[in-house]
């Protein structure tokens, strides 16, 4: 018994962790993908009722609205803070004095909650006493900045607050891979005459393949989990112009409590996720076992 | 002749001082400009939460106050004293404190020994059963809402300190577990194996030849989990309401209140409030944050 206890101690201290990420990572995914195939309303029920809430859901005005913010938020998001992200990266990378006040300031937003930031924000892209009434006050008569409470222009003030919280990230991830590039490959490059925008762009970012595609993939997941900032910021307002999946999800579920819808709209937002991020694992775990 | 050539190199070495000279100062603006792109949102929430709503309606976002007015930071912790539709962040913020000290130890916990195991005691699969926990670190967490409100339900600790306390210990299972296997993983095995036919047990080898290492990666991965959880909405607003809600709950809850008319100042204070804890441990331990952040390398 003791001898058995001994040779299984790891496995026995394994246990936990595994059980509970079972349970409550996987078996409630399946619970979820369960219910999203069952007309649950308040309650769950559990008779199969066919793929009904995927139809109702692709059927629903506020779930394409959703749908189609994401895409605007992810490509904008995207771009945004990788550019953002590789110049002050590579700006950073030049023995600049005070570099490390430089970074403590650009990756500042990331310790903070977007709940935090979003009502900084919000009060900042007011129209009344916000930017608006800065310039106004600054002589610039009409001057108008009210995309916070304009349906069309909305989506793109949760863009703006999403870019600044986290395009620090993607300077530090970039950083990062900078630094571990070796003198010798810049130095030779210098000898044989390139300049240095020759070098980050012919040689060093090509050899950032790595970190492009975590940024990507990080992006990505960040943007299609969005909550918390559009909750702080809009609210998915003005009317329902700046909901997001996450937002529908959980309005569905816990306002409208249209359980099995919702869990619809959950698991397309898993697959969505799972697509991204079961390429990016299957390709880390390949480079670290080819070490 | 050679004369003529020296002249001409140094024509040219004397141009390219300038041209270095002029690129090291747009270097500096543009960095500049950024940082000034990144501070401006925490100069406006300070100016504002000092000054008077009068103050306010008078100047602009970037006018100073005209005194240090610490009134709106107290009516933000303390209130105003009057009873009902009296929210104030103080009680939250102990409600977080709670939450977070524990969830914060028992995720720490379970990831250094998971990570040990996997790294030191490896097991036929342990790659997979690795890869199974990771998989946590990404899912967006609405696939567990729903159940997970039911759990506490069935637990009878759904809108309670202790269930969010189960929930954030569970979901950073995956991330600390991450951190410390990558980080045992470059602890020389060899270390553990001599222990081994020395005779030391397994809980011997990890308190006497791993934990006393293991500061790093303990520092990383507290702050990691500290301001994941400290800075949680979606958990805190989905399974906790009234009373028992987290410091960021409350502060959405108190700047969306359109009971009387909006307080920006108040507003501003508590929104520093709630961000301070965290803010703090960034500018104190800034390294061991990027570390975290770099190599977990995802923000749910």
């Amino acid at each position: 018994m003791f001898k058995w206890l001994e040779k299984n101690l790891p496995k026995i201290v394994m246990a936990p962790a595994v059980g509970l990420i079972g349970w409550f990572v996987y078996g409630f995914v399946l619970w979820t993908l369960y219910i999203s195939f069952t007309n649950s309303k308040i309650l769950p029920k559990y008779e199969l009722w066919g793929v009904g809430q995927y139809v109702k859901l692709w059927g629903s005005r506020k779930w394409l609205i959703a749908v189609d913010n994401l895409l605007i938020f992810t490509a904008l998001f995207l771009i945004f803070c990788v550019v953002i992200g590789i110049i002050l990266a590579i700006f950073l990378d030049q023995k600049i004095r005070a570099e490390g006040v430089l970074r403590t300031i650009y990756l500042y937003p990331m310790a903070l909650s977007f709940i935090v930031t979003g009502t900084a924000w919000k009060w900042i892209l007011n129209p009344t006493l916000g930017i608006q009434k800065m310039f106004i006050d600054w002589g610039f008569e009409n001057f108008t900045f009210d995309w916070l409470v304009n349906r069309e222009m909305a989506i793109y003030t949760i863009v703006i607050a999403g870019v600044w919280q986290s395009a620090g990230f993607v300077m530090a991830l970039f950083l990062a891979g900078l630094r571990s590039v070796e003198d010798e490959i810049v130095k030779a490059a210098k000898i044989d005459g390139a300049n240095l925008f020759t070098v980050y762009w012919k040689i060093l970012l090509p050899m950032m393949r790595p970190v492009f595609f975590t940024s990507f993939v990080i992006l990505v997941h960040i943007s299609i989990k969005s909550y918390d900032l559009i909750v702080a910021l809009t609210q998915g307002g003005p009317g329902i112009s700046t909901t997001m999946p996450a937002l529908y999800m959980t309005q569905t579920a816990f306002h409208k409590s249209q359980v099995g819808l919702s869990a619809a709209s959950a698991m397309m937002m898993f697959m969505a996720v799972a697509a991204v991020i079961i390429p990016y694992l299957y390709s880390e775990l390949r480079r670290e076992n080819a070490r | 002749m050679q004369d003529k050539i020296h002249t001409s190199y140094k024509q040219l070495e004397q141009r390219s001082k300038y041209t270095n000279m002029f690129l090291r100062w747009f270097l500096y603006l543009v960095l500049i400009l950024f940082a000034l792109y990144f501070i401006f949102p925490l100069y406006v929430m300070i100016v504002t939460s000092l000054k008077t709503m009068e103050e306010i309606r008078q100047g602009t976002l970037l006018t100073w106050p005209s005194g240090l007015n610490f009134d709106s930071w107290a009516v933000a912790w303390g209130g105003r004293g009057y009873g009902a539709g009296d929210t104030f962040l103080k009680p939250y913020f102990w409600n977080s404190i709670k939450m977070v000290v524990p969830a914060v130890f028992f995720s720490t916990f379970i990831g250094a020994m998971t990570g040990y195991v996997l790294t030191k005691w490896r097991f036929k699969g342990d790659q997979w059963v690795f890869l199974f926990l990771l998989f946590g670190c990404f899912i967006p967490f609405q696939a567990i809402l729903l159940p997970m409100a039911r759990t506490l339900g069935v637990l009878g600790i759904s809108n309670s300190v202790i269930g969010l306390v189960l929930v954030h210990t569970v979901y950073g299972i995956p991330f600390t577990t991450l951190f410390f296997r990558n980080y045992y993983i470059s602890v020389p095995t060899e270390l553990v194996k001599a222990a081994r036919i020395d005779g030391a047990g397994f809980f011997k080898i990890f308190f006497k030849i791993l934990l006393p290492i293991s500061a790093p990666i303990i520092v990383v991965t507290v702050i990691w989990q500290f301001t994941q959880i400290w800075n949680d909405f979606l958990f805190g607003s989905t399974f906790s309401f009234g009373e028992a809600a987290p410091i960021q709950v409350a502060l959405n809850n108190m700047v969306l209140s359109s009971t009387s008319v909006k307080e920006y100042n108040v507003d501003m204070a508590s929104a520093i409030i709630a961000g301070v804890p965290t803010l703090i441990v960034y500018v104190l331990a800034g390294k061991y944050f990027i570390r975290g952040l770099t190599s977990g390398a995802v923000k749910g």
